[in-house]
């Protein structure tokens, strides 16, 4: 899997209310949560957010709740990728999940700029930096991760399990 | 046989072994799956997704709806319908709606559907609490709880323990919020991240069962994936009258691995508050100067049980709240807000002025019930003060314990009680 896209960069502890307010979590339903992704921290974001485009956060990534609404608004934003130095582990495990691709690296934030273009492979673990041509490594994703985002995803993995 | 925490005994028999490690993955078998108003639509969604046609046992598949109820507006109601509908479908024994429903978090335990040694997972990430009983509880998502309502299972990789000892007396007017705050403060809300919590020592074994619930609330806002108490007899007091099924007591081996041990010296702790805007920015209320509010809130899966109620009604009693400030009273539960009721309370809150909710979570996480306007302040006995939690972006959230935000209503501002209580004896 290889991301391109302009990054949004943030700062630490970008709490999930920041993500999806849960003034708008009377509804589940992606294309209206993604309207209103990001809204608390950056007004900007769910008007200007293109397809590909990737989040760029330094520590602690998804804190607070356990609303499966944060990944899901992010993703139906158009968002490929979100890279963190650290992410929330509710966030973390709703993600691999429902399958938004999340990538660790200590790295990334620190020497990158909001708005420099970014290439995520994710199969290499290496994310490139196309406007200040820096690189930087990903951390490896866990092998019982990558089985699950392999297999689409937990429920896919369960309905496989139950056939086989 | 090597040493374990209480967290890895629980998870070791749980997934059948007996003995694990921190690291290990695991796959443990789940007494009770929870989710609310909020979760469970996109989890039963999912459910459905996979074309299962039962849930794994319908005594042990819990819904609440309790964010946005009684239903706030036509979209809620469409969320709670998909909960009504799953649970008559499938039998559930323990939907909760109307008047018979609380705050989850503080109805689980009450309700005794939630005992000592569980494993629950719950789709809310204060589902932490339950650590208060000596169950490892953690949150997860709607997808984890699809899965969990299916299998009857789910996933784990071992938390590594962080070892709490308080000892000493608690001050004057603190509790276990103003414990589990001055840790937040200390290390950050990462500090324990995908980590245990395990609080012990002289001053946790002295605590009330509400204290420890309150504690145990706010390991997520840590990082941590849960927080434990060992049971004791204030446990068995508390649940023997209400588990409905058999429990278990655990407590870590002597020789158990902890990745730090932290001492703290309980007599030094005054009330805390975390100023805005993440739970960590704490401070003793000494030090915070003259903040005034426009709004107080004493309620929440953290402080809305009956002990929260009772302190705030010592404070309230013959007082009134200060002019243009709303003070917004929400007992967590049904049993809670006839206790109240029976107590007097509710005279003692009304005379004072206060506003008394249906059991709701509502105004904590900007819901409903009590939302605040731009730039408008409150403290709150809730757990979370980030950004716009409580209403307008533009608004602020300090968190205290129930006795503060009752004091802060009187004063207008963030007080410490004595500064109440004093006045009326002189």
């Amino acid at each position: 899997m290889k991301f391109r896209g302009r990054a949004w960069r943030y700062g630490s502890d970008i709490d999930t209310d920041r993500i999806i307010p849960a003034r708008y979590l009377n509804t589940s339903d992606p294309a209206e949560l993604a309207t209103h992704c990001m809204e608390d921290e950056d007004g900007e974001f769910a008007k200007k957010v293109k397809k590909g485009d990737i989040i760029l956060a330094a520590r602690n990534f998804g804190c607070g709740s356990s609303r499966e609404h944060a990944p899901i608004a992010i993703k139906a934003s158009g968002v490929s990728c979100v890279i963190a130095e650290s992410f929330a582990r509710i966030f973390f495990r709703n993600s691999f999940n429902m399958g938004l691709p999340i990538v660790e690296s200590p790295e990334a934030h620190a020497a990158s700029r909001d708005g420099d273009i970014l290439e995520v492979d994710m199969n290499k673990g290496l994310i490139r930096n196309l406007t200040n041509k820096k690189t930087f490594s990903a951390r490896p994703v866990p092998p019982f991760m990558q089985e699950l985002l392999k297999s689409g995803g937990l429920l896919k993995s369960i309905q496989k399990k139950k056939r086989g | 046989m090597s040493s374990m925490t209480i967290t890895e005994k629980i998870l070791a028999k749980h997934a059948g072994k007996k003995y694990l490690e921190p690291g290990e993955l695991i796959n443990a078998r789940v007494d009770i799956a929870l989710g609310n108003d909020i979760t469970a639509p996109i989890a039963i969604k999912g459910f459905e997704s996979t074309g299962a046609k039962k849930v794994f046992n319908r005594n042990r598949v819990v819904l609440v709806p309790d964010h946005f109820t009684p239903n706030k507006d036509i979209k809620s109601a469409m969320q709670v319908k998909i909960l009504r509908d799953f649970a008559r479908k499938h039998r559930l024994s323990h939907y909760y709606e109307g008047g018979d429903v609380g705050v989850e978090h503080a109805l689980l335990p009450e309700l005794g559907v939630v005992v000592p040694g569980d494993l629950v997972i719950g789709a809310d990430s204060h589902t932490c609490t339950y650590g208060g009983l000596g169950a490892f509880a953690t949150g997860v998502g709607s997808t984890d709880l699809a899965a969990a309502m299916i299998t009857g299972e789910l996933w784990f990789k071992v938390p590594q323990s962080i070892k709490f000892i308080f000892h000493g007396k608690l001050r004057k007017w603190v509790t276990g919020k103003d414990l589990i705050l001055h840790i937040i403060g200390e290390i950050g809300v990462d500090g324990a991240l995908y980590k245990a919590m395990e609080f012990t020592g002289d001053t946790i074994t002295g605590l009330t069962m509400e204290s420890r619930l309150s504690m145990c609330n706010m390991a997520i806002e840590a990082g941590a994936k849960n927080g434990i108490i060992a049971p004791d007899s204030v446990t068995e007091q508390y649940v023997k009258t209400r588990a409905e099924r058999k429990y278990k007591f655990y407590e870590s081996d002597a020789g158990a691995k902890y990745s730090e041990i932290i001492d703290f010296d309980t007599s030094k702790i005054e009330p805390k508050v975390a100023l805005p805007s993440l739970p960590d920015n704490t401070k003793n209320i000494s030090e915070i100067g003259r903040i005034s509010i426009d709004q107080s809130v004493i309620g929440s899966c953290t402080n809305g049980r009956i002990e929260d109620l009772a302190v705030a009604a010592r404070i309230l009693k013959g007082r009134k709240v200060a002019p243009y400030v709303r003070l917004i009273i929400l007992p967590a539960t049904p049993l809670i807000y006839k206790e109240a009721l029976r107590r007097g309370y509710f005279k003692v809150f009304t005379d004072a002025g206060a506003i008394i909710s249906p059991p709701t979570c509502g105004p904590c996480l900007g819901g409903h019930m009590g939302i605040l306007a731009e730039g408008e302040r409150a403290i709150s006995t809730t757990n979370r003060n980030f950004v716009g939690r409580m209403g307008h972006p533009k608004s602020e959230v300090y968190l205290s314990n129930p006795a503060v935000a009752a004091a802060s209503a009187v004063k207008g501002y963030i007080a410490h009680p004595d500064e109440v209580m004093k006045k009326k004896a002189a």
